[in-house]
């Protein structure tokens, strides 16, 4: 064990773990989100059926990103913790009432069945935007003490992670649609198509935004990205060129393959376009993992700890993505529309 | 602050206990009565399954959902505690969420919605790795708690713990006993809810046929497993006795050490300021007998420590008491209806299936007070001995818990207000008179249709 660099393996086991969550509960957040703004009753059926057997287990990533971090890290995690604790509690309110909606709203009917509905709607709206808060507050520093948490309860409200949590409900938006692309038909996948293409146009817009907004927030990330404004160090941002690069051919594949009809192209550029901008957002902060005071390597578990937890995550991660993969490919293909058809 | 924050880890948590628990019990239930439905084929086994399947699901959202706000409050609240034991207790939970909740929330959606999907066997399976899933997460986390107090296989270097030996973490002196206690908590809790709603139905006199079957596999189950139960416990509390001295002397309600012949203290009303009991009735001798199987054995009493180091000891002693007062109401039911079970009289005794309905909370309420003795009872310590509560908590501001903790409060009654509302109507209605052949056709995939489970039950998976 001694010849692996366990910190780094766990720091990218971490990352993977938080872009997985992006990439599936992302979309059913994003499908709650839109939820209200569906044509119909019936369309409202079907976005919450797509969902329904597997939302549980999209969740289930997040438990892992935040148990993970208190293993692997507990440094971080209790630096970070505290530091954004109200956002973090809005979330868990959030997801609270939007996880028992989906069992809720069917035991329901009438008026207490819109409650349900307002429920999965703003607790989907609350957790996304509220994660976009966490995120924002995360890459745009936290202040320490000794390695504990020194900054004020309102530190995580500024500007910037106001941008990110916008840019968050946005960025699902767009997962929610082109999930929906895959499983709806008629009407509503037409509705889908229109709002995949204007979510992509918007998740454009701000991620360029703040794409230049970072280097802004801390001379180690303009470093990062050699932009320390108004100076530009080409050696550095030059082999970053890339990734913007990618961005605009991901973006151009997605509309495109909107206007061709395509079934799962939508959805793979929406996380295409999701995985570059979480790239970049790590290149800005790296080697930090509570930006800008404590690396992931200060903030690592004692060696025992990390390498017993890798075995499990070693054997057990690959089981889980088969499984889960199982799962998906259970409930393939379109939902029907005539989910309330029977009763 | 302190205060805040432990009022809101026992409030979320005291919420949140009753599902998994819960769940525990109703997956394995679950899993038997599909198991018992496969190999007999009676109708009567697949009509249970989907009215408690139904059950199951609510209870299971509730348990996910409070369950989240858990693992994220060791970081919000607690997190020097979280900072100072990560290195021991966090590949724990990392375990847990790697081998049990994947595991739950994936092939739930199978078990819920996959009728149509999968065969009756693989269904069959999706159920069993569920129940396993509850199981398996009951092992890590219990794992987890019990190192807290009764810790073993660690080191400590400048106050931050470190483990030496894994297999001395995680079967740390206690956690046999509590796991074994715990799960059988969890049983007997189901198996006290299907024996209510089995006499709720019996008075009503509707659902005859199911509710003579739950009714026989529950007070069968409770005769076998409270016994057993009672058993755990005792040995339970031998370990108490060894290595939680204090706890028990708070439990026992002895102030002074007795070096034999302690007596038991039934009642009292433990008073701090006098440090004795208030209007005691205890019996003589036994106390020693019961704890330590001898007349001859010691037990230490509270004012061997001093009184910062001793828990709130009324809130130890009664809960303690309701708890046990609980199990032997259970262990009534269970042996007097598996006699009336025995002679065939058990379908007909109104007088008992009032009294297994008015049960139904009381697995629920021993679950909460056990719990209360064990976490109450080794206050002030978090890392029993090593780490005071007070050093646990996060370097955030009480408006902050506070406000916190008045939402959390104000969301969980809305939600499980709304949850136990949804789960007595379901309750009330009972299992489905009969299964009949769907309209649906069943070659056409309707994934929508067994999402409403509440109102309708998913197609036969027999007419396939």
């Amino acid at each position: 064990m001694e010849a692996l660099n366990l910190p780094f393996i766990w720091a990218g086991l971490l990352a993977v773990a938080v872009f997985m969550y992006l990439m599936l509960d992302g979309f059913d957040l994003g499908l709650g989100i839109l939820f209200p703004f569906a044509a119909t009753d019936e369309d409202r059926d079907v976005m919450m059926n797509s969902v329904a057997p597997v939302w549980d287990g999209n969740e289930t990533w997040l438990v892992l990103g935040g148990g993970g971090m208190f293993a692997a890290f507990p440094k971080a995690y209790a630096a970070l913790m505290p530091a954004v604790y109200m956002p973090i509690f809005f979330m868990l309110t959030a997801l609270i009432f939007r996880g028992v909606a989906f069992e809720f709203r069917f035991k329901a009917s009438g008026s207490g069945r819109r409650i349900w509905d307002q429920a999965f709607h703003w607790g989907s709206v609350i957790a996304t935007f509220s994660q976009g808060l966490v995120l924002g507050a995360i890459v745009q520093g936290i202040t320490l003490e000794d390695g504990r948490f020194a900054g004020g309860m309102f530190d995580w409200l500024t500007p910037f992670s106001f941008v990110v949590g916008c840019s968050l409900v946005w960025g699902y938006v767009l997962l929610g649609s082109a999930w929906l692309i895959i499983k709806s038909e008629g009407e509503l996948l037409a509705w889908s198509r229109k709002v995949a293409i204007a979510a992509a146009g918007v998740v454009l817009l701000m991620m360029v935004i703040v794409s230049f907004w970072v280097p802004a927030l801390d001379a180690a990330a303009a470093d990062q990205w050699g932009l320390r404004y108004p100076n530009v160090d080409w050696s550095k941002l030059a082999p970053l060129l890339p990734i913007p690069a990618l961005v605009l051919v991901a973006f151009v594949q997605l509309v495109r393959s909107v206007r061709n009809h395509s079934l799962y192209g939508p959805y793979l550029w929406s996380i295409s376009l999701f995985l570059l901008g979480f790239i970049g957002l790590l290149i800005g902060i790296f080697p930090y993992i509570v930006p800008y005071e404590l690396s992931f390597t200060d903030a690592a578990a004692a060696p025992n700890a990390q390498a017993l937890l890798l075995v499990g995550a070693v054997i057990m991660l690959p089981i889980i993505l088969a499984y889960t993969a199982y799962v998906y490919w259970i409930f393939r293909g379109k939902v029907a529309a005539d989910a309330g058809y029977h009763h | 602050m302190i205060l805040l924050a432990r009022l809101q880890f026992a409030f979320t948590i005291a919420f949140h206990i009753i599902f998994p628990a819960f769940t525990i019990g109703l997956a394995s239930y679950l899993a038997m009565l599909e198991g018992l439905w496969l190999k007999t084929g009676r109708d009567v086994f697949l009509r249970l399954y989907r009215f408690w399947v139904k059950i199951f699901a609510v209870s299971f959202g509730m348990g996910v959902v409070s369950g989240l706000v858990m693992s994220y409050q060791f970081g919000t609240n607690w997190s020097l505690f979280s900072e100072l034991t990560g290195n021991v207790l966090g590949p724990l939970l990392g375990y847990e969420v790697l081998t049990a909740f994947f595991l739950e929330a994936s092939f739930l959606g199978i078990m819920l919605f996959g009728w149509q999907k999968v065969g009756p066997k693989l269904h069959f399976i999706s159920t069993c790795v569920v129940a396993v899933g509850t199981l398996m997460s009951a092992f890590w986390i219990l794992a987890a708690n019990s190192w807290m107090q009764t810790p073993a296989g660690y080191e400590i270097r400048d106050g931050v713990f470190f483990a030496t030996d894994w297999i001395e973490v995680i079967f740390n002196p206690s956690f046999p006993y509590r796991f074994v206690h715990m799960v059988l908590a969890a049983y007997i809790t189901t198996g006290t809810v299907v024996a209510a709603v089995a006499g709720y139905h019996l008075l009503k006199g509707t659902r005859t046929e199911p509710s003579r079957v739950m009714m026989n596999m529950a007070v069968g189950f409770l005769a076998i497993v409270v016994p057993l139960q009672i058993l755990a416990g005792h040995e339970h509390g031998a370990n108490v006795y060894e290595h939680q001295p204090i706890k028990l002397a708070a439990m026992e309600g002895h102030w002074e050490t007795y070096e034999s012949h302690a007596p038991l203290v039934l009642v009292g009303f433990p008073n701090e300021e006098t440090e004795s009991n208030d209007f005691s009735f205890s019996v003589p001798n036994i106390g020693s007998l019961i704890v330590t199987g001898s007349f001859d054995g010691k037990i230490r009493g509270l004012k061997e420590w001093p009184a910062e180091e001793r828990p709130p000891v009324g809130w130890v002693f009664w809960s303690f008491r309701i708890m046990v007062g609980l199990g032997m109401i259970m262990l009534f039911n269970g042996l007097y209806g598996a006699f009336a079970l025995w002679r065939g009289t058990l379908h007909q005794q109104r007088w008992f299936h009032r009294l297994l309905m008015f049960s139904a909370p009381a697995g629920f309420v021993a679950l909460i007070t056990g719990w209360i003795t064990a976490e109450v009872g080794r206050q002030p310590w978090t890392v029993y001995g090593l780490l005071t509560t007070a050093d646990s908590v996060s370097p955030v501001t009480a408006s902050a818990v506070g406000t916190s903790l008045i939402v959390f409060v104000f969301a969980y009654t809305i939600v499980f207000g709304a949850g136990l509302h949804y789960i007595l109507q379901m309750v009330r209605r009972g299992p489905d008179r009969k299964i009949e052949p769907r309209s649906v056709p069943p070659d056409e995939p309707v994934l929508g249709l067994p999402l409403a489970l509440g109102r309708e039950v998913p197609p036969d998976p027999q007419q396939r």
